[in-house]
């Protein structure tokens, strides 16, 4: 098999860094392909859509609002369109691609039977007004994700019209405050951890209330003393995100809804990182009032490069009845019911808050996740929880010999592995990490999150990756750990090998350019 | 389990290199009594694709789908047809299993169509700028209220009785909350918008006014005459469009005045998907920037000196800014604003224009055959691809005559508005490029029909 090699030419004679190649006419340099805006590949007059000529004109009383001029907008035929997404589509990084180990995003496989079920005409053309006798199996399939979805949390409803973990945030504090007024009270404060997520304090503070932070304990975890010293009848509920941002289990969950609850308060349970607890532990057990649910995490409906997510709230006897409109009631017979504003009185809903956004949902989430929940049935989701856990720690392990583990030695993590940037050399940062990561062909893990970590580095493998595929991440983290510590300067000008260098965030935002100003 | 790439081997050999025994010592932080010992109850074993398929698509075969049936609903979801290439660029993996482009060296893609869908919306708005979206359009009319708070430091939105009652609801929800005043209004039966109501209605205190164009009913309000009144006051006009296409005919809000508008831009590229995934469209003038919720992205250049593309003015949002954010929005539309801008992208802005004549051409059409059936009056004359037809009776019960007979209407206005008697007559119908004189004739002859006997 091995042939001579008359030329002699060996692996290892590639250019040196220093040589310079000739730049590209096209600039394109093989399959890295520069695209320019769709802006300024506009041809005047061209269209991708053959529209049919109408024979009315305008209604007379139309003339005075018509248009100008048509919206300046460049039209394209099918091929140049087809062609500009594409170029520009390679120009990114995706779970399809290879890991995407961002912590607390659980960005796991996306399977393709939810796209192509989600598609289905039954469920992707149907409007949100038709006649509800024309739309059973939309509203069975809605009733089949809430059973499970309450099923898998120990709750008692489910509100499904939240359109997305932020959005489901909201509704579960609102319907804290409608119990809370219920009850002619009024409270101001919501308890938040230091390491919680971002959106905790910004709902907590949209939905009216003051926001208290709570300080961490050295092992990680909410310092149980500190919040039970803050309890007060001001206190309407605490945020608490279980297991936590550290990836960590709250071991004192149940010890601290108690406490609130003694005190008239409720507990809101962020539920992003649901993943690592799915069919081992539910939260209702755990004295849990609210828990919103991010079905493109733990179910895996995709990303998208940013949403659409969907944030379905999980809620105790306590809550339910303040639960959002509209939503669908399983009836005694088996029935399922859309109650809406016209059936909250004759339904016995009358103190549910209102409205969060028009129409049900997001219906295509849930047929997503409901495929996703049937696939893998209780046994599977039983065994995605547990092997996300075991990837989190393999990588654990596997790592705190070259990165500070600030709390390994306390015990095993959950779904996510958290490292400090302590060890690293002077000059270097985290950030260098992310940014050499991305040069072995990873995405970055979530960095500078959470804030009490310094430097944090939160890895979240997912259940979805090999063996295989964590001993290469491994491998690759653990060259960059050590060149990282011998003061590799290459790495603080990484990445080198992507489509752009690093890019200057402070011009982006002391001189915004946010639309294409040509003509 | 085909979605799982461990092997049984393969967690013996990792537990042991984490120096567990067992998988449970992994979750040794849950106390005991948290564990569960069997499984979720009622919830079968994982199944094959095959079986899953079955499941579901026999629930999928349960409904009545759009394409299936004379179709001619609207109220702030629309059917278009959707060029086959839209559907097939977004499964891309590269752009449906990417996340939120926080790391832009990898992101470029993403980042690219955001920066080209804000100028898009921006230039369908006739705004200086877009932000990157919303969840959809009643959220998004949501926000624009609170940031018009947030600029003129005043509490009370006046809003449009032609205003979706789904949005209405939705603001009235957040101000509960908030401290806002909304000052909402329930809309006439009657061929003009309520313009001048609301001009009267604009005080001193006024932080915002609120008006969809086209209106609930199909109307079309004089938003110039409404902004200069708005502005004669210091309140801000927020417009409000639930169908984009309608904006290929009628000038965009942003010439004639308003400072902020906002919309639902599921019409180009989205579905219907039974309410949702949708797509907020937000667009504002350049001097309330720093007030605009949502995520932005903005032009820059790489170390090499070249265009390049990130996310900016990040210190508005919660993961900087955390209780004093301008909105607690974070994952938004990402993958139906690429759905929007490559469906935008394949019209252009003459495409978009030539759509919205086909559509009020077959609005036109149905309008003038329903106006011959006995007892249907046609109440607006002034419309573009949606207006109101008033019944001799409550037109729920003939929707859903309709639907018994296989035709999909319209939307009764008390599925709308249960509370409110005088509306229960108005049928809300809407015509689209989808719509055949097969369709129109269908719906005529049907309703005549179902009129005749009572309904």
């Amino acid at each position: 098999m091995n042939a001579p090699n008359a030329s002699g030419w060996k692996p290892e004679m590639v250019a040196d860094e220093g040589d310079v190649l000739p730049a590209t006419v096209s600039g394109d340099k093989g399959l890295q392909l520069e695209e320019p805006l769709i802006f300024e590949l506009n041809r005047a007059g061209q269209t991708g859509v053959d529209i049919d000529a109408p024979t009315r004109g305008p209604v007379a009383g139309l003339a005075k609002f018509l248009r100008k001029a048509p919206a300046a907008l460049p039209g394209l035929t099918e091929p140049e369109v087809v062609r500009h997404y594409t170029r520009l589509s390679r120009q990114n990084y995706a779970i399809d691609l290879g890991p995407f180990p961002l912590g607390s995003c659980t960005m796991k496989h996306n399977p393709r039977l939810n796209e192509k079920v989600a598609r289905m005409p039954g469920f992707a053309d149907v409007h949100p007004l038709q006649p509800k006798h024309t739309v059973a199996g939309a509203f069975e399939a809605i009733a089949e994700l809430s059973d499970w979805l309450i099923g898998l949390t120990g709750m008692a409803a489910v509100a499904l019209s939240p359109k997305a973990g932020a959005h489901g945030e909201l509704c579960g504090l609102l319907c804290i405050r409608a119990a809370i007024e219920a009850k002619g009270e009024t409270r101001h404060i919501v308890l938040v951890p230091e390491s919680a997520h971002g959106t905790n304090p910004a709902t907590a503070a949209f939905a009216g209330f003051r926001v208290e932070s709570i300080p961490a304990t050295q092992d990680g975890r909410v310092d149980m003393d500190a919040l039970i010293a803050r309890l007060s009848p001001d206190v309407a509920g605490v945020m608490i995100t279980n297991p936590n941002t550290c990836g960590l289990f709250e071991r004192d969950l149940k010890k601290i809804s108690d406490a609130v609850h003694a005190v008239g308060g409720y507990v809101y349970c962020d539920g992003a990182n649901f993943n690592a607890i799915v069919g081992k532990v539910r939260p209702g057990d755990l004295g849990v009032d609210a828990m919103h649910i991010n079905l493109h995490k733990t179910f895996s409906t995709p990303h998208g490069g940013g949403g659409p997510g969907s944030g379905p709230v999980v809620l105790s006897e306590a809550l339910a009845p303040f639960a959002p409109l509209p939503f669908v009631q399983r009836e005694a017979d088996g029935s399922v019911h859309l109650v809406e504003e016209e059936e909250i009185a004759s339904t016995g809903h009358a103190q549910s808050f209102g409205r969060m956004a028009a129409f049900h949902g997001q219906m295509g989430m849930f047929t997503r996740a409901l495929t996703y929940i049937l696939s893998h049935g209780n046994d599977g989701l039983r065994q995605v929880s547990e092997d996300a856990v075991l990837n989190a720690n393999y990588i654990l392990r596997a790592l705190e010999d070259v990165l500070e583990a600030p709390f390994a030695k306390a015990g095993p993590c959950m779904h996510e592995a958290l490292f400090s940037d302590a060890n690293l050399a002077d000059g270097f940062s985290t950030l260098d990490i992310a940014k050499g990561l991305i040069d072995e062909g990873f995405h970055p893990m979530t960095v500078y999150f959470p804030l009490v970590v310094h430097g944090a580095m939160l890895i979240e493998p997912t259940e979805t990756e090999s063996r295989a595929g964590l001993d290469r991440f491994i491998a690759s983290m653990r060259s960059l750990a050590e060149r990282a510590r011998a003061g590799d300067e290459h790495l603080k000008t990484a990445p080198h090998y992507t489509p752009r260098r690093r890019l200057d965030e402070t011009l982006a935002a002391r001189k915004p350019v946010l639309v294409w100003k040509g003509a | 389990m085909r979605y799982l790439p461990l092997t049984p081997a393969d967690r013996t050999a990792m537990l042991a290199a984490v120096g567990a025994g067992t998988i449970d010592d992994l979750f040794a932080d849950v106390p005991a009594d948290a564990l569960l010992s069997g499984p979720v109850e009622g919830l079968a074993p994982h199944a094959s694709e095959m079986a899953v398929e079955r499941h579901m698509a026999r629930l999928a075969a349960k409904n009545l789908s759009a394409g299936a049936a004379p179709f001619f609903l609207g109220a702030g979801a629309y059917k278009h047809h959707i060029p086959a290439s839209v559907d097939h660029l977004i499964q891309r993996g590269e752009f449906l299993t990417a996340y939120t482009p926080y790391q832009p060296e990898i992101a470029q893609g993403t980042l690219q169509v955001l920066f080209e869908f804000q100028t898009q919306v921006a230039r369908l708005f006739g705004t200086e700028v877009a932000n990157a979206s919303m969840y959809d359009g009643s959220t998004a009319c949501w926000e624009a209220i609170a940031m018009a708070g947030r600029v003129t430091r005043r509490k009370k939105a006046v809003l449009s009785g032609g205003l979706h009652p789904h949005y209405v609801g939705t603001a009235q929800t957040m101000a509960k909350f908030t401290g806002d005043v909304i000052e909402a209004r329930a809309p006439v039966l009657s061929a003009s918008a309520d313009d001048a109501e609301i001009i009267a209605a604009i005080d001193d205190a006024t932080s915002a006014v609120v008006v969809q164009y086209p209106d609930i009913l199909g109307r079309i309000p004089d938003l110039a005459a409404i902004a200069e009144a708005a502005h004669a006051k210091g309140a801000l006009l927020v417009a409000v469009v639930t169908e984009p296409v309608a904006l290929g005919l009628v000038e965009a809000p942003g010439h004639l005045g308003a400072d902020i508008v906002v919309g639902e831009g599921q019409s180009l590229g989205v579905g219907l998907n039974f309410g949702g995934p949708y797509l907020g469209l937000f667009g504002a003038r350049e001097k309330f920037l720093r007030q605009m919720p949502g995520r932005l992205c903005g032009e820059t250049v790489d170390a090499e000196g070249k265009r390049g593309f990130v996310l900016t003015l990040s210190t508005r949002e919660q993961h900087i800014r955390r209780e004093k954010a301008t909105s607690n929005i974070c994952t938004n539309a990402g993958l139906c604003a690429l759905a929007f801008s490559i469906h935008m992208s394949l019209l252009g802005g003459e495409g978009l224009s030539q759509l919205a004549a086909l559509n009020h051409d077959r609005a036109r059409a149905t309008a003038e055959r329903l106006a011959q059936i006995p007892g249907v009056t046609v109440l607006n004359d002034v419309f573009v691809n949606e207006f109101t037809v008033v019944l001799p009776a409550d037109a729920r019960a003939a929707v859903r005559a309709l639907a018994d007979k296989g035709v999909l209407g319209g939307v009764a206005l008390g599925r709308l508005y249960p509370q409110d008697k005088a509306l229960h007559a108005g049928l809300l119908v809407t015509a689209t490029e989808c719509t055949t004189d097969d369709d129109i004739e269908t719906l005529a002859a049907t309703l005549a029909d179902v009129l005749k006997k009572g309904a």
